[in-house]
């Protein structure tokens, strides 16, 4: 089943004519609109007259989420702020959050995407679709709804929290199809047996699991405790959110919308274009964005590309499940977190010491994550309260930050290995690949 | 009159408090009195020292949070009723404690001793020397 065979479907010349002619109508369009690529171009040496066909396109610069955090918060956009009609944001890699927009048009296509996406699993109008991602600037909870809806499908706009009732309401409401964190999948089983409620009481088909990395053992666990095919969701606010690539029911990787996204694998060091099949950074232009037409944004997820035709008849090119990150960031229930955002924490907090560990851990089956902090003579204190004020404190400002609780826990002063080059400062001990 | 008090950041891990007495034994530091506050995270190790300088030094050294906290020592006879009878009285007159400990054992005029830190250390001072009684220097102990 498609929902728009003739793209999905299309020949890889047909597809890369089309790339082309988007590509070099998008290269025009930021260089005349967007100051930050003009000079980033003209730096480089190129002109929009240069990129002529996907061909030409390693000739472009890379764009990175420290770009989106210089142009903060709209000056990465390429339209007027009028035409933009909504905003999403992530984490950053320090302070400033990475903020995104979107046109109506924008907004129309992340729906087609998902809608494609549902469409490969089996999903059609009929069905009914529980959406447990959060909803609000994260894009997780409105992008599964924009596309579930424009389906034309019955949403249930569950967001998070209070599982128990999320359970009732999947009992009460025969939904057919889940959008979640695999790790809220897991979840909402384990609250079922504590319920007492069994498989056979849902009426689940279908899962549509992402913002996270998971492994093919959990697939088959949630698969088994929830009785549903369990298939993977890929995407990212900078490019557009959950959908820009999605496995189908063969389940031999995730099929890219490469008439909106064009992919590209690089080598990490060096920013070589790799072969088809080679694993390495994924890549992504965006191609009919309108207001955030991000030139070869680096993900820094580790995949694969192939262009070999499904088992499903797509010819869409397919990426390999997210393997990995080539840089520090880690998913904690479904939030980016990364390192150096704990330690703009700790700096701007002063008295402690920039020097931390994360310890990142699955208890039962949610993540928690602890960070170790020095104890230094401007923090120490002879009453337990006043420690534990600032333990508090810093509690807070972390969770403000991060947007997802941490514990903070005071350890010896100079007990942290001090950094030599690249310091060590994760440990991860949830085994997810 | 005060007594200088040893406090020691205690990170939360077996073989902390073990580290720290033994570089106290090294030092030469004899303890009269300890007093270990637990949170779920950290413990503050609290010590009546016979060199309270040179332990507080010692602990420096071997890059230990440590404090020196003025602290004051309330002399008691080692029988039935006597904590009581200061505790009363400190109640009575309406002056806030923040943590207290006791330690019984020595022989002589000062059989027995209360550590309190109090809220307002001058008021606390000066309500107990009003009320008779005797606050104890560290060379008491």
């Amino acid at each position: 089943m498609y929902w728009n065979e003739e793209i999905e479907c299309m020949s890889k010349e047909q597809m890369c004519e089309l790339q082309s002619k988007r590509l070099v109508d998008t290269v025009k369009r930021v260089y005349e609109n967007v100051p930050f690529y003009r000079k980033k171009m003209e730096e480089m040496g190129v002109m929009p007259e240069d990129i002529r066909s996907v061909e030409d396109l390693h000739k472009l610069p890379f764009t990175t989420k420290m770009d989106l955090r210089d142009n903060y918060p709209f000056n990465t956009f390429a339209c007027p702020m009028e035409d933009v009609v909504r905003i999403h944001a992530s984490s950053g890699t320090t302070g400033k959050q990475t903020v995104v927009g979107y046109t109506e048009q924008d907004l129309e296509v992340w729906a087609e995407c998902v809608a494609r996406g549902m469409t490969a699993l089996g999903v059609t109008k009929k069905d009914r679709v529980h959406v447990s991602y959060g909803y609000g600037l994260f894009t997780g909870g409105l992008g599964a709804h924009g596309g579930a809806e424009y389906l034309g499908a019955t949403v249930v706009p569950a967001s998070t929290g209070n599982t128990s009732r999320q359970v009732q309401m999947l009992v009460d409401f025969q939904s057919t199809v889940l959008c979640c964190t695999p790790s809220y999948a897991l979840y909402i089983a384990d609250e079922m047996q504590k319920m007492g409620i069994t498989k056979d009481q849902l009426n689940l088909k279908f899962g549509c699991f992402g913002a996270e990395p998971w492994t093919e053992h959990m697939r088959a666990e949630i698969e088994n405790k929830l009785g549903l095919e369990a298939h993977d969701i890929y995407g990212l606010s900078e490019i557009m959110g959950p959908g820009v690539s999605m496995d189908c029911t063969e389940k031999t990787g995730l099929h890219i919308h490469a008439d909106h996204f064009i992919p590209e694998i690089i080598n990490p060091e060096t920013g070589e274009v790799l072969p088809e099949g080679e694993e390495g950074e994924l890549v992504f232009t965006c191609i009919t964005k309108q207001a955030l037409p991000l030139i070869r944004y680096r993900t820094k997820d580790l995949s694969r590309l192939t262009w070999e035709t499904c088992g499903c008849g797509r010819t869409l090119p397919r990426m390999e499940k997210v393997t990995g990150r080539c840089d520090d960031m880690l998913i904690i229930r479904g939030v980016n977190v990364f390192p150096s955002q704990i330690e703009s924490v700790l700096l701007e907090y002063g008295q402690v010491e920039p020097h931390y560990m994360i310890y990142v851990d699955r208890k039962g089956l949610l993540d928690t994550m602890e960070v170790h902090v020095e104890m230094t003579e401007e923090l120490f204190s002879d009453a337990v309260r006043n420690i534990e004020a600032h333990e508090k404190k810093l509690r807070q400002r972390l969770e403000s930050v991060l947007g997802i609780s941490a514990a903070v826990k005071l350890v010896e002063p100079r007990s942290i290995p001090r950094s030599e080059g690249k310091a060590k400062r994760v440990i991860d001990n949830r085994k997810l690949v | 009159m005060t007594i200088k008090q040893v406090s020691v950041f205690l990170e939360n891990r077996p073989g902390r408090l073990a580290e720290v007495l033994g570089l106290l034994k090294e030092n030469k530091v004899n303890i009269y009195a300890l007093y270990v506050s637990d949170t779920t995270q950290f413990g503050i190790l609290r010590l009546i020292v016979d060199q309270p300088e040179a332990a507080f030094a010692a602990l420096k050294e071997n890059s230990m949070t440590a404090t020196l906290t003025d602290v004051i020592g309330v002399s008691m006879q080692d029988e039935c009723g006597a904590l009581y009878e200061i505790i009363h009285t400190i109640k009575e007159e309406g002056v806030s404690i923040e943590y207290m400990y006791a330690f019984a054992g020595r022989k002589g005029t000062n059989p027995a001793a209360l550590v309190i830190r109090p809220a307002d250390m001058r008021e606390m001072i000066d309500m107990l020397q009003s009320k008779g009684f005797k606050l104890l220097s560290l060379e008491e102990i």
